[in-house]
Parts: structure tokens; C-alpha cells; sequence
């Protein structure tokens, strides 16, 4: 008895100096090595009578375990020392720079094409698309514009070749007649691109984009155009209330036509869209002209409907306030990494247009 | 077309203010553009008296005046005019003035020694006319109560630019504004009927109008007046002119002026006397010359609508007048022509010799055919009025009458394009407002389209009077059904978006070029390509479709590098041109890195921007689309702007089908040849109409999800193989011993020099063995170890290093 005594007194002193990991060990082995102290103690059981043997049994495993657990805290509480003593010494300046990235851009108009198409998805249209070099008819005369029209001087357009029968696309017109030719009604489509002007200031480049509307069905009337470009508009600008005015104007291949304005005021040198009370133009529309529609073999007595062309470049510019047309294709890089946007922030209408 | 309030009043009679009908005449498609104040600053002009003139001290032709402007002081004023002199009744502009034909801003100042206290102005200066010799002088019974008075009237009307649609050519005169304006219920119009011409004398000079193919001229009207004498015109007729930033010249030039713009009817003076025995209206010979009212000679071609005589062309009918026949202010005859000339024919003689004038932009348009003996009487009136004289009967020509135009119209076609209703009364009263004859038939009205409406033709032209008059606002809005019948985006079309991003998060900035280049840079990289000429390019570095998009990148990258940036990289997704007919264009990705992949930091070394870069960008996004990088099939067969040795072609797969994209680095003498100083420029083009598109989406070729618990292990082989070796060579021998235990294998080292022979290399390779079925022993491990090296060295001749 006095003996288990002995040890657990003589070991509980023992551990609780301070000792180094080796000396932890030296007394592991002096009680539970081969001939340790509590592994000797174990071999007796056999040799005590059997009286006190159950007692002995029990002092000696409740020894064993105190002595056991003694000896784990005390390597915890020299390991965690060793741990902290190297952390001290492995303080780092975490405030110096992180290693070098880089980020890719968007550029606005691209981000603008996937908006438009994001909202126009929303109700039905889907997205086509055609060849920038295009033929005089398709540009032109199937589009009711036939040659000496008057009407062909509003676009100045880039020839390539002498007799004027090829060009490169005035407008995104001409997907219409692409699209009617090739399928069948209705139609449901919007078709972004690039379009082409000789004209080059401050305020016109010689490429810049459109996006074409066009929804030919049995009852489509200009209260379903109103209708559209008012939810476009409104999903666009990200706002809830919007100005808009419909306003007679001229193309050739819509009649009646109509030219759309949108409110807007300025305020700090900003453009604010929505309830202004000055005017903006945005985009020109209106029902599809029956020789269009004659043209692409569409019975108009059957169908009609809408189409519309929207100037890209100018949205952007409205929406993300640019001021120079030009700038959009002038390759900045200061102004691509400012106007651009993060690859990975795609227009989408569950999460929003934009972030 | 620029019009005022006061002149609109002429022919509208209406109670309503400027404003209102601004805001209606854009609701009703005719466009307000912009609305300026013309006589902001002329207050300042006043009515003058000379009271005392003195010689200049200092200069012989110059005076000292004291002027009387109605203030207590008299002003002293040095003038230069001839005609100063005691009692003269003229203008006077104070110092802070602007004189409206420089605009220059008058200040006190010294001339030759005396201060001069404002100016004494001519015509001119006040662009009333172009006589500058002397001051106005003005009549004194009518002006001498008005000493200190503003000389311009003041004018509460505003000078309106409305622009007008090319259909519209009724509306490019005062009269047919202000009949939309009726019609819309602005007011009403005032149907002034013009006076006719009363004369017993015959139009003795003869009119023929050549019967020919393509003749341009269908009627042709005249009548003539003589002994007129030519002057300036009266006040009215100029301050109408002045009004809407017109210049008076003379009574008979201002005359036919007023009434094109008045009632758009163009019109010709023609100086009888210098008419050689009649006129005659023919097609052109080529190579006639004449020299037109712009003073300039042209030369024309075969089939132009020409104004002759028996000597030759006075004037290019509908367009311009010629020199020879024009009157000048001691015209006595005069021959005053209104014909109708065809807007085809206009339109193409113009663009043929690049002329443009304001008789041109309305025939082409198209003029009332039955204007023609309104627009006589009334010019002939007012130059007999004005000019004294004698008019003769008028005398009308015509090879062709006009073609009444009626269309059936079926109202119900109104409400099933607008989508909204209006009263047939309504829908009468607009259409009768427009000039429309109508007559009731059935269900349909039979309409009578005005002569002035060349651009109503059909039905739906009908609909778009009515409605436009109606209102726009009147348009209800219903809403579009959120409804998706197909797809939005083909296949190719997110594939377009999924690259466009993919390269992007690769650090590359997206750019937008033109698709035209300077044929300087194309022909880098034109390749194998024929150089696409715009016919009339906006200028000579934009003269070319381009081939490629790299001519554009390079040049920007360049710019950006001026700029003082050293680390770039740009891209663009977009068209390249392989020919000049439609289609002839395929999209590509095309991106452009310069610099430093990194630059050297407290942390990292620095490292150029190599092609592995690129290849890396290319294989990545190619991988991230859904193509499978293990069939990828690479080698070094590029264009000839890429470096020859440095550069590489990449097929989706081994049967090189089409090349899906080029990476390496530009031709260094590309780089020298457009001065860029740089060592290297690495990009890559990735061709996006050549990328097979997957059949099934990605969702549905992801296959079963498979894996192997069993270990596996790593061996190492350093193969000493020719340096033609390739790797990819020597990774796909590797991975054909045994597709089912090999699982990856990697390149990790290539060396060449010390202890390899002469044009040899060392690679070193890694293979990953693991079976799906158990794990391998020693055995199996050292069999497969043996069969890859012995299927190395047969199949590339490499040698095991030992």
C-alpha cells in the first residue's frame, strides 16, 4: 500500500518542476517501461492476497492514470510553449504587398450587348446576328430604300467596289431581311453588330453598334412596340420610373415610324436618367413597312409587327456616363481599366444588370 | 428648314404662343431642332442723326462726327464713309456692340489719334445686303421721330430649325407647316389665294421640252416680264429674309428666294435678253461645259437634265443657273421659270457632279407638280410690284400630266396597326385638314392624295397621317409577355460570350477596334489573304478591311506603350475579312501581351511575358469551353508574321481537322519594320468559327463520376532523345503503352549542354501508374516501367540515361 503511496507522492512532486521534454521521458520509462515502477507494481497483483487484491487493483490503475494524465499535460504544456516560442519568432510584416495579379476587363460595350441581350431574353426574343460586309439590297433596297432615294444620304456608306453593290452595313438592318428570308413567321429576334458610317467627329465614329429589334406575329401593333421599348428602357437605366416619348419621325422600312425620346436632367455634371425635363434620343422604331415585309415574302395581310434599331455605343455612354463616342475605340488603357468591367460580372436578370 | 412664328402666322391663324406650337411641331414629326433668338444684341443698333462733320485731323479720308442717339451728349464717332455728312439719317452701334457680319465685339477706341465712341454702319456690316459702300441711309421723314429708337424691329419670334424628314418635302415651306399644324388643331389656315396674272402680252420666247428617253423635265412654266428695273429689296421682304438667317441680295433673286421658302416652289430668273432664241429642255451631250451661279465650270456627262439654248446649257434644270444668262441689278427681261423636274433624275445629275443646292435638296424630294402656275403668279406679282414692269401671259410646257393618286383605305386598318381608336369624324376631319379629297365608298374611303404628298402612296401611309396627327401619346403600352419560345443564344453564340469572358479573367483588357486597318500594318498580316480596299475610306489609315486583327492590336499596344505602360496585354473578339463579298469574314480572339509577366517585387523575380504564357491563356480558355486538352494536337506551322521557330499551331484533336488557334511570339521583323522597340511581343489567335461545337451542352457529356481507391505511384524516366524530338511526341508514346495504367504524365525537365551530345536533349518525365483494379506490386510496376522505356527508345530512338 505505502509503496503506491510512495510513488504517486514522489512522482506528483517530480512533475510538477519544471522539466524538459527528456526528463518527461526519463520518468515515463521509470514507471511504465519494462521494469517501471507502476509496470512492476502490476506484475505483483498476482502475489497479493486475494483480500486486498480487487483494492489493490483499483488504487494502483487510479495511480497509473493519475501519474499518465500528469505526464500528458505536462508534454502538452511543453509543446505549446515550444509552438509559441517559435511563432514568436516567426512574426511576419504582413503589411507588405500580396504577390502581383492582374485583372482582365470587359470592355463597355461588349457588357452592353450582354445586358440588352439579358432583357430582351427575358421577353421572348433571341439573339441573331449577320455579316458586317453586306450587299446594296439587303442594306437598302429590300429594306424600302430603293436607289436615288433621298433617304440613302442620311448614311454615308463605305463602298467596296466601284459599282456601289457592296458595302459595308449602314445599320443591323439588314439582319431583318436575312432573318425573314430564312425562316418563317413569327419572328422574335434582337441582332447586335457592329454598323459603319463615313462620318468621323467628335460625336460620330465610322464603326460603331446597333442592336436590331423585330417581333413579326399575327396582331403585333404599335402598342406592343410601345410596350416593349418601355420595359427595355426601364430594365436598362435600372430605374423605376422613366420618361418616354414616342415621336413621328421617317425611315423607309417602318411606317409609321417613330423616334423615342427619354427624360433625363443633368445634375453635377451628370446625366440622370428618368424624369427629367429635357429630352434625349435614344433609338428610332416603328411597324415594319409592308414592302419589307413583301420583300422577305411575309404576307402582310397575315402579319405585321414592329422592329427597331438602338445605338449601342450612345446606351453605354448614357448609362455608365461616358463622354466621347470616340474614346470607346481608342484602347486606353487607363480608360479600358476604368470603363471596363470584372469577366466574371455577367449580366444577369436574377442577380441584376449590374453589380 | 428654318422658319419663325411671325412668318408661320402668314398662313396659320392662330391665338396660341411660340412655345406651344415648338412642343407640337415635334409631336407631329417635324422635328424643332433648335430655337435661337436672332435678335438677341441688335437692340443695341439705333436710329442716328450726323449733326456736325469734321475732317480727321490725322487722316484725309476719315471724319470726326458728333452723332445724335437720342441720348443728352452727342457721341463722337471717326467714320470712313464717303456719304457722312451733316443730317444724314443712319445706324449707329454703341462701344459693346457685335457687329453681326464678323462679330466682332466694338470697343472705345483711338483712331489715329481721336477716340471714336462706337461705329456708323454699312449694309453689309449689318448683313442686310452687300452694299458696304458708305452708311445706310435712311429717309428721314420716316425716321426722324425715331432718333435713339432700336433700328430692328423688335421681334418676339424666334428663329426655329426644324428638321425635316426626307418624305416630307411639303414641309420644306412655311405654307405646309403650318398646314400640319392646322390639321393637328394648332389653328386654322388661311387659304390665301394667289392673284392671277392678267396680261394680254404673249410669253414670245419659245419653250420646247425635248421629247427623250430619261428626260428629267415633265412641264415646264414661264412667263416674262420686262422692262423691270432690278433694286433692292423693300424692308419687309429683307427683314423676312434676315429672319431666318437669309441674305437680301436683289429684289428679283430675294423674290424667288421668299417664295420657295414661302410655299416651296422653286424657281428660276433668267436674263431674257441674253437667252439666244428660246429654250429648250434636253438630255446633255457629254463633254458640254457651262459655268454655273457658284462660279465654278462643269464639265457633264451624257443624259443630264439641261436648261439650253440655241447657243448651249444655261443651267442644269432643277439644280443650278448658269452665269451667262443670270440677272444683275440692270436686268431689263426678264424669263421667270417654275417646271417640274424628276427627283430621280435630280438626285443623279447632283451626285455626279457633287452639287448641292437649295433647289436640288426640294426637287429631289419632290415639288407640288401643280404649283407650278401658283408659284409664277405669285413671283411675277411681287416683282411687278417691287420692280415695275410688264408680265406676260403664262406659258406651260408639258410632255406628261400629272397622275391623280387615290387610295381605297380601309379605316379599320388604323386601330389594328396603332392598336388605339379614333372617331371617324376625327379620322375625316384630319385627312380633309391634309388635303385629302375624300369619298365614302362602302366600308372603304376613296382618298384623293394632295399633289403636295409624293410620299403617300399606300394604305399604311394613310395610317401614318393619322396617326401622327392624332398623337403618339395616344399610343397605349402593353406590356410584353415574359415568355421564352426558343433559345436565346445559339450554340456558336455562347461560345462568342464564353471566350470573350474566359480570356478576359486571364488578364487581359478587352478592346473594340475598328474592322478597318491601315493597309501599312494589314500587310504584316494579311497571310495568305488578298487586301480588302474600302472605295472611300475616311481616310488612308482605315483604307482596308482587315485580316487580322493583330494589324489593330500592335498598333495600340504601341500607343499605350508611348503612353509609358510597359506591362499589357489586350484582346478582341471580333470579324477578320478574307474576302469582299458577305460572309467572307470568320471571328477570332485574338490577344497581344507585352512586357513583364511579373515584375520583379520584394517577393518574386521578374519574368518576361514567353509564349508559354500564351499557350497557356489558349489551352486554358480553349479547356474551360469543354474542350478535352488531351487530344489537343500542337505543332509549329504558323503564318509567316509569327517567329518561325518560336511559335505554334493547335488542332482540337489529332486528325487536325481545322486549326482551332495560333500562339507564339510576332516576328521580330515585324517589330523593327513598324519601329517598335522591343525584344518581345507574344499573342495568339484563336478561331472561333473553327472550334467544332459540342453536340450535347456540357451538362450532358459530363460522363459517370469514376475513381480509383488504389495507390499509385510515381516513377521518373530521363529520356536523352534528338532535339527534333518533340515532347508531345514523346508524352503520347508514353500514353499509348497502357491507357489504363497511366494515368498522368509531366514534363519536368528539359536539358541540353554539358554531358549530352551534340544536338541531343535530356527530358525528363514523370508518369503517374495507377490500376483501377488493384494495387500494384513491385512486379507489375517494373513491367510497365520496362515497356514504357523500351516503347520510348523504339518509337523515338531515345536512349534511357542511366
Amino acid at each position: 500500500m505505502s509503496d503506491l503511496k510512495n510513488i504517486k507522492e514522489k512522482y506528483n512532486t517530480k512533475l510538477n518542476k519544471d522539466l524538459s521534454l527528456e526528463e518527461i521521458n526519463q520518468i515515463k520509462t521509470e514507471l511504465y517501461g519494462k521494469n517501471g515502477l507502476i509496470s512492476s507494481q502490476f506484475k505483483n497483483i498476482g502475489s497479493i492476497p486475494e483480500v486486498n487484491r480487487k483494492k489493490f487493483a483499483s488504487d494502483l490503475n487510479q495511480i497509473k492514470d493519475e501519474l499518465q494524465n500528469l505526464i500528458l499535460d505536462k508534454i502538452n504544456e511543453i509543446e505549446s510553449k515550444k509552438i509559441n516560442e517559435k511563432l514568436e519568432k516567426e512574426k511576419i510584416d504582413v503589411t507588405l504587398p500580396e504577390r502581383s495579379f492582374v485583372m482582365g476587363k470587359i470592355h463597355p460595350v461588349s457588357q452592353t450587348i450582354d445586358e440588352i441581350s439579358s432583357i430582351f431574353s427575358e421577353i421572348g426574343f433571341s439573339v441573331e446576328e449577320g455579316p458586317d460586309v453586306e450587299n446594296e439590297y439587303n442594306n437598302f433596297t429590300a429594306l424600302n430604300t430603293p436607289d436615288n432615294h433621298p433617304a440613302r444620304d442620311m448614311h454615308d456608306t463605305f463602298y467596296l467596289d466601284e459599282k456601289k453593290e457592296i458595302l459595308l452595313r449602314t445599320h443591323t438592318s439588314p439582319v431583318q431581311i436575312r432573318t425573314m428570308l430564312k425562316d418563317k413567321p413569327p419572328f422574335k429576334i434582337i441582332a447586335p453588330g457592329r454598323t459603319y458610317r463615313s462620318d468621323s467627329d467628335q460625336t460620330h465614329a465610322p464603326m460603331f453598334h446597333q442592336v436590331e429589334g423585330l417581333h413579326i406575329d399575327k396582331d403585333i401593333n404599335m402598342g406592343h412596340l410601345k410596350g416593349c421599348l418601355n420595359y427595355f428602357i426601364k430594365e436598362f437605366f435600372e430605374v423605376e420610373k422613366i420618361k418616354m416619348r414616342f415621336r413621328p419621325s421617317h425611315f423607309p422600312f417602318t411606317e409609321p415610324s417613330a423616334e423615342v425620346d427619354i427624360g433625363y436632367e443633368v445634375q453635377d455634371g451628370k446625366i440622370i436618367i428618368g424624369e427629367g425635363d429635357q429630352w434625349l434620343e435614344i433609338l428610332g422604331c416603328g411597324m415594319v413597312h409592308p414592302n419589307v415585309l413583301k420583300n422577305v415574302k411575309v404576307d402582310s395581310s397575315k402579319f405585321q409587327g414592329y422592329a427597331f434599331g438602338i445605338g449601342i455605343d450612345r446606351l453605354a455612354m448614357l448609362k455608365y456616363g461616358i463622354n466621347d463616342l470616340r474614346a470607346f475605340f481608342d484602347c486606353d488603357y487607363r480608360w479600358l481599366n476604368h470603363f471596363g468591367f470584372d469577366p466574371l460580372d455577367v449580366p444577369t436578370n436574377y442577380r441584376g444588370l449590374s453589380r | 428648314m428654318k422658319i419663325t412664328f411671325d412668318w408661320l402666322k402668314d398662313h396659320l391663324d392662330t391665338n396660341l404662343k411660340e412655345d406651344k406650337i415648338v412642343n407640337q411641331l415635334t409631336n407631329i414629326g417635324l422635328e424643332v431642332e433648335s430655337i435661337e433668338d436672332l435678335s438677341a444684341g441688335l437692340e443695341i443698333f439705333k436710329v442716328a442723326r450726323i449733326i456736325k462733320t469734321e475732317k480727321h485731323p490725322n487722316a484725309d479720308r476719315l471724319k470726326v462726327c458728333d452723332v445724335d442717339v437720342g441720348e443728352k451728349d452727342l457721341k463722337k464717332v471717326v467714320c470712313g464713309a464717303a456719304n457722312a455728312k451733316e443730317g444724314l439719317i443712319t445706324v449707329y452701334a454703341s462701344p459693346g456692340a457685335v457687329i453681326p457680319k464678323n462679330k466682332v465685339k466694338l470697343v472705345i477706341a483711338k483712331i489715329r489719334g481721336v477716340t471714336s465712341y462706337g461705329m456708323l454702319c454699312s449694309e453689309s456690316e449689318l448683313n442686310l445686303s452687300d452694299e458696304s459702300d458708305g452708311i445706310i441711309e435712311l429717309k428721314v421723314a420716316k425716321y426722324m421721330k425715331s432718333i435713339g429708337k432700336s433700328y430692328f424691329s423688335k421681334s418676339d419670334s424666334n428663329l426655329i430649325d426644324l428638321s425635316i424628314t426626307p418624305n416630307r418635302p411639303d414641309c420644306l415651306g412655311v405654307k405646309g407647316i403650318a398646314r400640319d399644324l392646322a390639321a393637328s388643331g394648332l389653328g386654322k389656315m388661311k387659304y390665301i389665294k394667289e392673284k392671277k396674272i392678267k396680261s394680254n402680252s404673249k410669253q414670245t420666247l419659245k419653250v420646247k421640252i425635248n421629247k427623250e428617253k430619261g428626260q428629267g423635265c415633265s412641264s415646264f412654266g414661264s412667263c416674262l416680264i420686262t422692262n423691270v428695273k432690278n433694286t433692292e429689296s423693300p424692308k419687309w421682304l429683307k427683314d423676312k429674309l434676315v429672319s431666318i438667317g437669309q441674305k437680301p441680295i436683289s429684289a428679283i433673286v430675294d423674290i424667288t428666294n421668299y417664295v420657295m421658302l414661302d410655299i416651296n416652289r422653286p424657281l428660276h430668273a433668267y436674263d431674257a435678253d441674253k437667252i439666244d432664241r428660246g429654250i429648250i429642255v434636253r438630255n446633255s451631250k457629254s463633254g458640254e461645259k457651262f459655268t454655273a451661279l457658284d462660279n465654278k465650270n462643269y464639265k457633264l456627262d451624257e443624259g443630264m437634265c439641261v436648261i439650253s439654248d440655241n447657243t448651249g446649257v444655261l443651267g442644269l434644270g432643277g439644280i443650278i443657273g448658269g452665269t451667262r444668262t443670270g440677272t444683275e441689278l440692270d436686268t431689263k427681261n426678264i424669263l421667270l421659270e417654275s417646271a417640274y423636274f424628276d427627283p430621280r433624275s435630280i438626285r443623279s445629275t447632283a451626285k455626279k457632279l457633287n452639287l448641292d443646292t437649295e433647289a436640288k435638296f426640294r426637287f429631289e424630294r419632290g415639288i407640288d407638280p401643280l404649283s407650278i402656275e401658283d408659284g409664277l403668279n405669285k413671283a411675277a406679282s411681287l416683282i411687278k410690284e417691287i420692280c415695275g414692269g410688264e408680265i406676260s401671259k403664262i406659258d406651260i410646257q408639258k410632255i406628261e400630266n400629272y397622275k391623280i393618286k387615290i387610295i381605297k383605305f380601309d379605316p379599320n386598318l388604323f386601330e389594328k396597326i396603332s392598336g388605339f381608336k379614333i372617331s371617324n369624324k376625327d379620322m375625316l376631319k384630319i385627312l380633309e385638314d391634309l388635303g385629302f379629297k375624300i369619298k365614302k365608298e362602302k366600308k372603304y374611303l376613296k382618298l384623293t392624295v394632295p399633289s403636295w404628298r409624293p410620299d403617300i402612296l399606300e394604305e399604311i401611309d394613310i395610317v401614318e397621317e393619322l396617326v401622327r396627327i392624332a398623337g403618339y401619346d395616344k399610343i397605349k403600352i402593353i406590356d410584353p409577355i415574359k415568355k421564352r419560345i426558343q433559345s436565346t443564344l445559339t450554340q456558336s453564340q455562347k461560345l462568342f460570350h464564353f471566350l470573350q469572358r474566359a480570356v478576359a479573367s486571364k488578364g487581359y483588357l478587352e478592346v473594340i477596334t475598328w474592322s478597318f486597318a491601315d493597309s501599312n500594318y494589314n500587310d504584316h498580316f494579311k497571310g495568305t489573304n488578298k487586301e480588302i480596299k474600302i472605295v472611300n475610306p475616311i481616310s488612308s489609315e482605315l483604307g482596308v478591311l482587315r485580316n487580322s486583327i493583330f494589324s489593330n492590336l500592335i498598333m495600340y499596344i504601341s500607343k499605350n506603350l508611348d503612353r509609358g505602360f510597359k506591362d499589357l496585354s489586350i484582346f478582341e473578339i471580333g470579324p477578320i475579312f478574307s474576302g469582299s463579298n458577305p460572309g467572307e469574314q470568320s471571328t477570332v480572339v485574338c490577344g497581344l501581351s507585352v512586357g513583364k509577366k511579373f515584375r520583379s517585387s520584394w517577393i518574386d523575380k521578374e519574368r518576361n511575358v514567353d509564349l508559354f504564357d500564351a499557350k497557356r491563356d489558349v489551352v486554358q480558355t480553349l479547356v474551360e469551353a469543354g474542350y478535352n486538352s488531351d487530344k489537343f494536337f500542337i505543332d509549329s506551322e504558323t503564318p509567316n508574321y509569327y517567329h518561325p521557330g518560336k511559335s505554334g499551331r493547335l488542332f482540337l484533336n489529332r486528325g487536325k481537322d481545322q486549326i482551332a488557334a495560333y500562339f507564339g511570339e510576332i516576328h521580330p521583323n515585324i517589330l523593327k519594320k513598324i519601329d517598335m522597340k522591343l525584344d518581345v511581343l507574344v499573342g495568339f489567335e484563336i478561331f472561333l468559327d473553327n472550334l467544332k461545337l459540342p453536340k450535347q451542352s456540357l451538362n450532358n457529356q459530363k460522363m459517370k463520376f469514376t475513381f480509383s481507391d488504389f495507390q499509385k505511384s510515381e516513377r521518373d524516366f530521363a529520356f536523352i532523345v534528338n532535339k527534333s524530338v518533340k515532347a508531345q511526341e514523346l508524352i503520347n508514346t508514353i500514353a499509348s503503352v497502357d491507357k489504363n495504367l497511366i494515368s498522368n504524365i509531366k514534363v519536368f525537365d528539359v536539358y541540353e549542354g554539358e554531358n549530352i551530345p551534340q544536338n541531343q536533349k535530356s527530358v525528363a518525365i514523370s508518369v503517374t501508374i495507377q490500376s483501377r483494379e488493384k494495387t500494384l506490386n513491385d512486379n507489375d510496376l517494373e513491367t510497365i516501367n520496362n515497356l514504357i522505356i523500351k516503347t520510348v527508345e523504339n518509337k523515338t530512338g531515345a536512349k534511357i540515361r542511366s
